[in-house]
């Protein structure tokens, strides 16, 4: 750990005196993208009070501290604003060396957790408990080293403009290939949806072949059509399908999650029944409400005003990112970039959407603002991967 | 980075806000334009309504002692729902409530288990959402530790209810008035919510048979409604309202516990004497079936209404077992759920005579005439015998009467079918009898205010052509089936070709009330009320006012007029004279002997009515006292011999407990019924024969 201390220190800035240096850190500090920042940690402080919200209840009748929740949410987030810092600060070149490190260490928890190690929690096989009351979900991880992995492979430095070819494209699916098998196994076909976005994003930026492009989305409908006529899916999954497309069916099993979920949303009309004030909420009507479908706490209590605050923040926070990106002084940076809003942009779109009803019911967390340490973790290094994108291409 | 990829980033850049805008839209729509939607539903989710259920008014004889009341039990329900919720469907769970209440478990499964999914009776007839009570024995220690254990029981409860209680006043049993309450079905659920009659909560008991089912409108009362608001696993959190619930009113009727009980008795006894008695060819009577029936005849309403064999209204508290129900239900038990009285239908035989004898004066025979009575009549080309007594040469219609002349009533019978045509009757044949039989109240329900009430059956000519109608195509195949020449063959082909016809046999045996002719002994009672009271036939009431829980008359019951016979008075005095000699010097003669009819002067008709391919049905239809009728008493006993030795005497019996004879306590003290109502102040009944204590503040002041 004596590498991040230095990183912090601006090249230039490297050789000069005590007060400039604090001054070059400030202006590593000036050069922030302050908004995205901004936008984060609003997202992850409304977050908390409505992880809150959505806890307190629950805890104080079964005798616990109401805010026990509410404060371990802080302590994701102070853990997770300093892996993000790093992430921020680290130099792109050690970057290439830890990505390969984080790709190894989150398969082998993929793989962890499918031997007895692993835990189900919430009807999601994809935790490994460490103890104390803490554990780790590898497949969030593995979405980081996904990240800087695919653009490590597809932004080698190439002649000007030739865009990836055939066995880069190749190198890519086969480092995907591994977290992905590992992640339908558990099976958690939300993160898997996720990995499949954000790999056919990252392909597409980084100029991969249009046919490669058509192949892909070709080969995906094909195989979603024999995973469903052969039968391969849960019969859980199965449920949560037909319940998207008929939600009458069956209210009161697998679509009620889904159901209880518009009526938290519907009811809180324009301004919300305000904080803490949810009957849906107190009344524990909806499941998961802290993780999966916290955007019901906000849509309930704060109403289309507050929701649609957050909302806005997440795009700001996905503008931003794509804002990064096309400024990324490399393809590499680039890539990490893009890849980072492709994986925020489905995640944000596939929770937010069950929650509406628009889209099927997938364990998925909200970005930022549900309740969770591994996700929290890896959303905060994403974000930090965005701010060493823009560092590198403010001092470029 | 390539142009490509720029191009792709902005097409990255497109597609991220319209995902965006997506969502806004569709917040939108859920929050803004559907808001108000989801508001209620939210406000649905929340609220439940909890059913606090009414005390159900209480039915009270006519001094106002219970025949039935409540009492609070513990009652022990399980809640299917939590059941299915159960990883193995509560299986261990029951397993474990078994020992604990008793119940052996293959009883108890069934009864937590859905109509028709299990055998009646024990299936959950009831609505499928409700807890559904398995029993209220349950006891003390039982009810302890379901409520302590309760992580062991989940969706058991256990709670004092308020369930059905028969006292019975002075001993009076009285089962088939009372009748008994079932769960509500979802038939009638819809029926109601559908705008007939009062709407129903799934948690409501109906009345199914009896006074609860026919009041069961008053005796019901409103249940309270209390609104809270609960969370996902239905734990109150609040309350938001509640309404009180409105108990039921309470039923007087003119039954007399004491006179019922005595009713009872007297049914068991003449079973009994039936049983130690012999048929006219020496074989035991088997005595299966009785019924009996105290009427006013002034007012029209029931005194005493009973039916043997009985049964044990309580068994149908808390569900009926499989046991009693099959005992309930069974053939060679008798049928004991049947009501002779209003459901039964026999032969009226001898008693219908009365009839017979105010047709032929209304025909044209004098009253004061003198008529033959030879041992046997001929009619046509068949010889009618006389059953009930010897040939006694010229009587006067008061002797046919009193010694029960059938001949002399074949003659009148065989006169007028003649004069109406005979085989080839005119368009509109007069038939007095019949119409006689009919202004009686004869073949049609009499409207008493009990359910499932029997019609009986007049056999006249439309009655013969709709059965040979019906009956043809079989008996016209057994025609040609028989071997030829044979007398089963000979009658088939008669009635195949011409059992239509009224023929003079029929109306000779329809003169003595055998033959097809029916009718239930309530029909009867209200025929010879009516003889008593001077012509009024009424229809009979059991109910005679409905009081609110706090003693106001909500409704008074008055026994309905049904008609008027068409006999002048001094042909119903000449009848009644000649019924009064029955016990003294008649057919009765020898049940009354000892009796003080100078006391109590008794007017009745002996019955023996045959049956085919059964023992005959003995009957004695009585009033008293004959000279100022105050009540009509029958007596039918099936399978019981003759009118004489089983019916006469259990009258006589029932005389003597009313009035208090033979050294007997009198059930009715005074031989009158009681005028007034009993008075129910704050839900307690004070008995109409206690003076009230602050009825002379009203006076007073009025």
């Amino acid at each position: 750990m004596t590498e991040w201390p230095r990183a912090l220190v601006a090249p230039r800035a490297a050789r000069r005196g005590p007060v400039s240096r604090v001054l070059a850190r400030a202006s590593a500090l000036r050069h922030l993208d302050w908004v995205l920042l901004g936008a984060v940690l609003a997202l992850a402080g409304v977050g908390s009070v409505l992880v809150w919200s959505a806890t307190r209840e629950e805890l104080e009748r079964a005798g616990d501290d109401p805010t026990a929740l509410f404060k371990r949410q802080l302590l994701n987030l102070a853990i997770g604003m300093l892996l993000g810092s790093v992430a921020a600060l680290v130099d792109h070149r050690q970057l290439r060396i830890y990505a390969p490190l984080v790709y190894v260490a989150s398969c082998l928890g993929l793989v962890a957790v499918l031997t007895p190690l692993g835990a189900t929690i919430n009807g999601s096989h994809s935790w490994i408990v460490l103890g104390g009351g803490f554990q780790v979900q590898p497949s969030e991880f593995a979405k980081v080293a996904l990240v800087v992995g695919m653009a490590l492979l597809l932004g080698k430095q190439r002649q000007r403009d030739a865009s990836p070819g055939h066995v880069d494209v190749l190198a890519v699916l086969a480092l995907a290939a591994l977290p992905m098998a590992l992640i339908v196994l558990q099976p958690d076909l939300g993160t898997a949806m996720v990995f499949v976005f954000t790999i056919f994003g990252t392909l597409a930026i980084s100029g991969a072949p249009s046919r490669w492009l058509v192949g892909l989305v070709l080969a995906g409908v094909v195989a979603a059509g024999a995973v469903w006529h052969l039968g391969l899916l849960e019969d859980y999954q199965v449920k949560r399908f037909t319940a998207f497309a008929n939600p009458a069916a069956d209210i009161r099993g697998a679509g009620y999650n889904s159901t209880q979920a518009r009526i938290a949303v519907g009811s809180g009309g324009v301004v919300g029944k305000g904080l803490f004030q949810g009957s849906q909420t107190n009344g524990d009507f909806v499941p998961a409400q802290q993780t999966d479908f916290i955007f019901t706490v906000a849509g309930e209590e704060l109403g289309f005003v507050g929701a649609g605050s957050i909302l806005l923040l997440l795009g700001v926070v996905l503008l931003r990112g794509l804002r990064i990106a096309t400024r990324a002084d490399d393809l590499f940076g680039a890539l990490v970039a893009s890849a980072v809003v492709c994986w925020l942009a489905f995640q944000t779109f596939q929770n937010i959407g069950m929650t509406l009803g628009i889209m099927p019911v997938t364990g998925l967390p909200l970005p930022f603002v549900s309740y969770g340490g591994s996700s929290m973790f890896a959303n905060l290094v994403a974000v930090g991967l965005l701010q060493n994108v823009h560092l590198r291409s403010m001092r470029a | 980075m390539s142009e490509r990829s720029r191009l792709r980033l902005v097409v990255l850049r497109v597609l991220v806000v319209s995902l965006l805008v997506t969502l806004f839209g569709r917040l939108w729509y859920l929050q803004v334009i559907a808001g108000d939607t989801y508001a209620r539903a939210a406000q649905d989710n929340q609220l439940r309504e909890i059913v606090d259920p009414a005390t159900r008014g209480q039915i009270l004889d006519d001094v106002g002692r219970p025949l039935v009341r409540n009492r609070t039990a513990m009652v022990v329900s399980v809640d299917r729902i939590a059941l299915l919720r159960q990883r193995d469907r509560g299986a261990v769970m029951l397993a474990r409530l078994s020992p604990l209440l008793g119940m052996p478990l293959p009883e108890l499964r069934q009864r937590v288990t859905l109509c028709p999914h299990a055998p009646r009776p024990l299936c959950w007839n009831g609505s499928p959402y409700q807890p559904i009570p398995v029993t209220d024995r349950a006891g003390t220690a039982a009810a302890l530790a379901i409520l302590e254990r309760r992580e062991q029981f989940p969706g058991v409860t256990a709670e004092l209810t308020a369930v059905r209680d028969f006292p019975k006043p002075a001993g009076a049993n009285a089962a088939h008035l009372l009748g008994y309450l079932s769960p509500v079905t979802d038939a009638e659920l819809a029926a109601r919510k559908a705008g007939k009659g009062q709407v129903l909560l799934r948690t409501d008991l109906v009345g199914r048979a009896g006074l609860e089912a026919e009041y069961d409108a008053a005796l019901r009362g409103v249940p309270g409604v209390r609104r809270v608001a609960v969370d996902s696993v239905g734990a109150v959190t609040r309350e938001l309202g509640d309404r009180p619930p409105v108990p039921g009113d309470h039923l007087v009727t003119s039954l007399d516990g004491g006179v019922q009980r005595v009713v009872e008795d007297a049914l068991v006894h003449a079973v009994e004497r039936a049983h130690s008695l012999g048929d006219r060819d020496g074989t035991p009577l088997r005595g299966t079936a009785a019924a009996g029936v105290v009427l006013d005849v002034r007012t029209g309403r029931v005194v005493a209404l009973a039916s043997y064999p009985t049964y044990d209204p309580a068994v149908w508290v808390g569900g009926i077992s499989v046991k009693h129900y099959r005992a309930l239900t069974a053939q060679d038990a008798g049928i004991p759920l049947l009501s002779r009285a209003v459901q039964g239908e026999f032969a009226p035989a001898s008693t219908f005579k009365v009839i017979s004898t105010a047709a032929a004066v209304q025909a044209g025979y004098p009253l004061d005439g003198v008529y033959a009575c030879p041992g046997s009549y001929s009619v046509g080309s068949r010889l009618f015998r006389n059953f009930d007594s010897q040939p006694l040469g010229p009587v006067t219609l008061h002797t046919a009467l009193v010694k029960s002349c059938d001949t002399v009533f074949y003659r009148f019978a065989y006169e007028m079918w003649l004069h109406d045509g005979g085989t080839s009757p005119g368009p509109a044949p007069a038939d007095p009898m019949v119409t006689m039989a009919k202004a009686w109240g004869l073949g049609r329900k009499t409207g008493i205010d009990l359910p499932s009430e029997s019609s009986g059956r007049i056999a006249d000519r439309a009655w013969k052509k709709r059965y040979w109608a019906a009956m043809k195509k079989s008996v016209c195949a057994d025609a040609t089936r028989e071997p030829p020449g044979s007398y089963a063959r000979q009658v088939a082909v008669e009635f195949c070709s011409d059992g239509w016809r009224f023929r003079a046999g029929d109306a000779a045996n329809f003169a003595i009330g055998q033959g097809d002719t029916l009718v239930t002994p309530l029909q009867l009672a209200t025929a010879y009320a009516a003889l008593a009271n001077g012509g009024t036939v009424w229809s009979p009431r059991i109910g005679k006012a409905v009081l609110s829980p706090n003693g106001r008359v909500v409704e008074r019951i008055e026994p309905r007029v049904r008609g008027r016979l068409p006999v002048p008075p001094p042909v119903l005095a000449y009848i009644r004279e000649a019924l009064a000699g029955v016990p003294v010097s008649g057919t009765a003669a020898g049940a009354f002997a000892g009796f003080p009819l100078d006391r109590l002067p008794v007017a009745g008709k002996t019955g023996t009515g045959q049956v085919l391919g059964k023992q005959d049905t003995s009957w004695f239809v009585s009033f008293a006292p004959a000279n100022a009728p105050q009540f009509a008493v029958v007596v039918m006993v099936a399978e019981g011999g003759q009118g004489a030795r089983v019916a006469a005497p259990a009258v006589r019996e029932i005389y003597e407990g009313m009035y208090g004879l033979a050294g007997r306590p009198a059930a009715l003290p005074g031989g009158q019924p009681p005028t007034g109502l009993p008075v129910v102040r704050n839900n307690v009944v004070v008995p109409a024969s206690s003076p009230p204590t602050s009825a002379g503040d009203g006076r007073r002041s009025g």
